[in-house]
Parts: structure tokens; C-alpha cells; sequence
């Protein structure tokens, strides 16, 4: 079972709820956390475990040989991204617009473009009793997130048992980076503050998931502060509240210092406790 | 004319609420951008009037005519993005999934694939309550392209300031590293960066200031929340000395940031204390640099 845990606006505690969710659930079975927020991931500053495998990740990028090219130019033509540029004879590749079509590769009749790996990430993967660890970095000035967080998920695929419950941290937003995170999960969670800003970004998110064809459910973050706004459209759309994680300056303080809050703030251990059942009753209805 | 850019890096920093608060501080004499279009709450504090909007088209999505198609599977073989699928024994494109490459398009033997603009957002173009003009936009669900839909926002906004003479365009930039952040900071004379004294604040203002270093732009940074954490808030103190970067403030742990937000205020005008005069001391430094 896959579970994304998304949300619309940034720093509404997707992190927080992912890293806290994780470590609490495998307490009892064994789960897997896979941080896809690569531009900024954070999980794991919360998480520790062992290193169990450590690998570059690449994209493939267009190289231009000069003594095969002919300069007839098809290259330049077929690229939608603006990512060659010929001039005269000289043709020059822009890696960070390219989206590794294979376009102008394929398609140049004297084979002077062959496609080679270019270093856009790094990931990781770490081991402590029950839970697997699994987080994404992406390169400074690479620009493209999804194809990162693609093959993280091709690694989790060959490498985690199907049968081990997956949470994926995802990445802020709407666009291309979180449709990537989420278009494979069996359900979301989708993560916001009663604040203006959390109940507008929360719509958006819920739009996407619509849009995705995505069962989901919302967890209140910093419950008490702003207004009943997003309480009230749960209700009215019959959208079900998971749980509600208090506001407190307590927990604000355990987050900056990298630690987990369950332990210490029995609240939390009741709102990740509800979460936990809610999750084991979607696994039964999906085993049916 | 100049320009500065508010970023953070990590979410949820306080980075809208403040760059709103600038906006007002400016008065007319700015051209306000959000340039957070993934999810844009600028409006919410502003409260531009919507005048003018228009749709915005980047890239495109390739659509098979399946009266041409002949069913030779060549498109889906040559597709890196699996988005043309066999449903119901036919080979269709799926949208989401489509990058605009239009590598099908091309191999097509049929023309059967014609590539359509791709849909990307809503432009608006507004005045807010505080009688600046402001460029937003409203990305469509599941669009690409937002890295565009930002510069479209940003070459409006500069036209603006151009012709309306104003000395400021304050940009809200999006949180992360990736295309539409780049995109948010392409042309900035000046970066405000956000941040608060938590691992994930520090962890992320380190990696989106790699970024910086490589525009080398000229900084400053605000530690929001400061009082949450010391050990922090100092280690960032040096970090920022050692990079050379401007400590502009320390703001207090304050829920006015969301009681402001609540009553669809931005602080200056929610709170008359300490805050609003830390704030507008900020915005004097950014405005002077």
C-alpha cells in the first residue's frame, strides 16, 4: 500500500507527519519512508539508520560530435525545448532544458547526438529495525525534479517488498513534481494549517487529486490557531478530517531541533493512533 | 528600478506574509509579483481586484486523430514519458503524462498526432487595495511549465514598472530549488531570504543559496520564528557572515503572522507594535541596498 502525504502550500508539516508516521507505524509492521520532496528533502533530518546503499542518479543529455555532424540542422528543428542551439556549424546542447526525449538524438541521420548519463542526483537508502529509509537529492542548478523522483520510485519498486506500506514525502505544490509523487499512490493524505493560506492551497491540492482520480483525506496541522474555515468545507464536501495535530510552541520547538514528537507529546501519539487505524481499514477494503 | 525577489527555500517560513507586507509598505511606487503560482496566496493579503485576466499557453500535447491512426505502435515506442498507453485496444496520449516532446508527431507515418497548446494557467493582471498594480496567476491543475508561467508573471510585472515609472517590483518566489524558483530569480537585484531556526529551515536556506552563489546575486536574509531555537538562529548568524550575506532582522515567534493572514491583513497593517516597526525597518534596508 502506497500513501502520499502532499499538501498545496509548503511547511504545513508534510515532514512532520511523514517522518513521525513512519517511525510510529513500524513500531508494529515494516514500512518504508521515501522523502520525494528532492529539491528540499527534509525527512531525513529526522530519521537515522544505517547506510545501506548510496547511488548517483543520472538523466540522459544529448553530446554533439562535432566530426559526425553535418550541420543539416534537423536537431535544432525537432526540439521543443529550446535546448539546441545551431549556429553555423556549431551546434551547443542546453542540459538543464533538456527533458530527455531522445528526439534529437533519434532523429539525427548521422548519429553525431548519442545520449549520455549527466549526474542530476544523489540517493540514498538507510536501514534501522523495521524501517527502510529511502531519500532523493537533486543537484544544485538541475532544474527538473520528476525525472528524480521517477527513478527514485524504479528503485523502491526493485528493491522494497510490494507487500510493505509506503509513505512517500511529497513535494509542495500542484504542478509537475507532485502529480509524479503521487500518480502511483493508493490513497493521500493531504496535509493543511486552518489558516487563509492553508484552506486556499488545500482546494488547490484537492482539485489535483480530483484531477488524478485520487482517494484522499486531510490531516489539520496547527489546529487551534486561524479559523474553522477548512473544518467546515471537510464537512460540507464530505471530505473526511483524519486527524488534528494541536498547535503548540512545544511542538514547534521539538521540530526545529530534528526530533520526532510522538514520545513526547501524548496528543500526537493519539492523532498518528487514528491515522494508523484508518490506514489498516483501507488495507482490508483493498485486499476485498 | 529594482528589484527583489523573497525566498526561503523550506515552505511555510513566513515568506508571503512578509513579502506582502513590503508590498504595502511600498505603496503605489511598486509592481507587486507572485511568482508562487504553484500556490499563490499573495492575493489573499492584497486583495488585487482580478481586472484583467488571460489564459496562458506553454508547450504542448499531443493528440492521436484515431480515424488516421493505423495502429502501428511507433509513437508509443518512441516515447520516453510512457504517456501513450493502448486503452481499449487503441494507442491514445495521456495528457498528464505528455511532456510536448512531439518526437511522436515525427515519426508518425500517418500524421495522425497533431501537437495542441498546452494549457498552463491564468494570467491576472490587478490593483490591489493598496492602489499598486500586481501580476498573478493560477496554474491549471495538473500543468507543466510552471518555470514559464513565472517569467510570463515577471516580464509582465517589468513592463509595468517600466511604463508606469514605479521604483520597486517585489517578487513572492516559490519554495524549493527547481525550474520555477531559477525562473524567480532570473533579473533580481536583490534576494530577501527567509528562514527560521529549525533543521529543515536552516538545511534548505544552505541549498537554495548554492543556487544564489551560482547567479551570484546579493542577499539578505530574515530569521523568522528566531527566538524557537538559539543554537540555530546562531549557527545561521555565522553562516550568514561567513557567506557574506546581510542579516536584515530577527523576527519574534508571533502568532500575528496568522491572526493577520486570518483578518486579510498583512502585519503592518494588523499590528501597530514592535513587529510593524521591525518590519518596516526591514523594508528600509531592502529598499536602500
Amino acid at each position: 500500500m502506497k500513501i502520499a502525504i502532499a499538501s498545496g502550500k509548503g511547511g504545513t508539516g508534510k515532514t512532520t507527519l511523514s517522518s513521525n508516521l513512519a517511525k510510529f507505524l513500524a513500531e508494529e509492521i515494516p514500512v518504508v519512508l521515501i522523502d520525494l520532496d528532492v529539491e528540499e528533502p527534509n525527512s531525513g533530518l529526522f530519521i537515522s539508520g544505517e547506510l545501506k546503499e548510496s547511488q548517483d542518479k543520472f538523466k540522459m543529455i544529448p553530446e554533439w560530435v562535432e566530426d559526425k555532424c553535418d550541420a543539416c540542422g534537423i536537431c535544432q528543428s525537432v526540439c521543443n525545448y529550446n535546448a539546441i542551439l545551431q549556429l553555423g556549424d556549431l551546434i551547443t546542447v542546453f542540459p538543464e532544458l533538456c527533458h530527455s526525449c531522445y528526439a534529437c538524438s533519434e532523429l539525427c541521420p548521422t548519429n553525431a547526438l548519442p545520449m549520455f548519463p549527466k549526474k542530476m542526483g544523489e540517493l540514498r537508502h538507510y536501514q534501522s529495525k523495521n524501517l527502510d529509509f529511502i531519500e532523493s537529492k537533486l543537484e544544485i542548478r538541475e532544474e527538473q525534479a520528476v525525472p528524480l523522483i521517477h527513478q527514485t520510485k524504479s528503485y523502491v519498486k526493485e528493491n522494497i517488498p510490494e507487500n510493505v506500506i509506503q509513505i512517500y514525502d511529497s513535494p509542495p505544490g500542484t504542478s509537475c513534481p507532485v502529480i509524479e509523487a503521487s500518480k502511483d499512490a493508493d490513497f493521500i493524505i493531504l496535509v493543511t494549517e486552518p489558516t487563509p493560506f492553508g484552506f486556499h492551497d488545500l482546494k488547490l491540492a484537492i482539485d489535483t487529486m480530483e484531477e488524478l482520480d485520487k482517494e484522499f483525506g486531510v490531516v489539520i496541522n496547527r489546529d487551534g490557531i486561524g479559523n474553522d474555515d477548512v473544518e467546515k468545507f471537510c464537512d460540507r464536501e464530505g471530505i473526511e478530517i483524519l486527524a488534528k495535530i494541536p498547535n503548540s510552541r512545544r511542538i514547534a520547538e521539538l521540530y526545529s531541533q530534528g526530533k520526532l514528537l510522538y514520545d513526547s507529546i501524548p496528543e500526537v501519539r493519539e492523532q498518528l493512533e487514528k491515522i494508523r487505524d484508518y490506514i489498516f481499514e483501507l488495507e482490508l477494503k483493498m485486499v476485498k | 528600478m529594482k528589484e527583489i525577489v523573497v525566498i526561503s527555500g523550506k515552505g511555510g517560513t513566513g515568506k508571503t506574509s512578509l513579502t506582502a507586507s513590503f508590498a504595502e509598505l511600498a505603496g503605489e511606487n511598486v509592481v507587486v509579483a507572485d511568482c508562487d503560482v504553484d500556490a499563490a496566496d499573495m492575493h489573499l493579503l492584497l486583495k488585487p481586484d482580478f481586472a484583467k485576466s488571460e489564459d496562458f499557453y506553454s508547450g504542448y500535447t499531443a493528440k492521436i486523430i484515431q480515424d488516421e491512426c493505423i495502429q502501428c505502435g511507433k509513437c508509443a515506442e518512441v516515447c520516453r514519458f510512457n504517456a501513450i498507453p493502448v486503452v481499449r485496444e487503441k494507442y491514445v496520449v495521456d495528457p498528464i503524462a505528455c511532456e510536448g516532446c512531439g518526437y511522436c508527431a515525427r515519426v508518425c507515418p500517418t500524421d495522425a498526432i497533431e501537437m495542441n497548446d498546452a494549457y498552463s494557467g491564468k494570467l491576472y493582471v490587478s490593483e490591489t487595495k493598496a492602489g499598486s498594480p500586481m501580476v498573478h496567476a493560477r496554474l491549471g491543475i495538473g500543468a507543466d511549465n510552471s518555470g514559464k508561467l513565472v517569467t510570463k508573471v515577471k516580464t509582465e510585472a517589468k513592463e509595468i514598472a517600466v511604463k508606469k515609472n514605479k521604483d520597486f517590483i517585489i517578487v513572492d518566489g516559490s519554495p524549493g530549488i527547481g525550474c520555477p524558483v531559477v525562473s524567480s530569480l532570473s533579473g533580481a537585484d536583490f534576494v530577501v531570504l527567509v528562514t527560521e531556526p529549525s533543521v529543515s529551515g536552516f538545511h534548505d536556506l544552505k541549498r537554495v543559496y548554492e543556487l544564489l552563489k551560482t547567479f551570484r546575486l546579493k542577499a539578505g536574509c530574515i530569521i523568522n520564528k528566531s527566538d524557537l531555537n538559539f543554537e540555530i538562529t546562531n549557527e545561521i548568524k555565522t553562516f550568514l557572515e561567513e557567506e557574506n550575506i546581510i542579516h536584515l532582522a530577527d523576527l519574534p515567534y508571533d502568532e500575528s503572522f496568522t491572526k493577520a493572514m486570518t483578518n486579510g491583513k498583512t502585519i503592518v497593517e494588523f499590528d501597530n507594535g514592535e513587529l510593524k516597526e521591525k518590519i518596516e525597518n526591514i523594508w528600509k534596508d531592502i529598499s536602500n541596498n
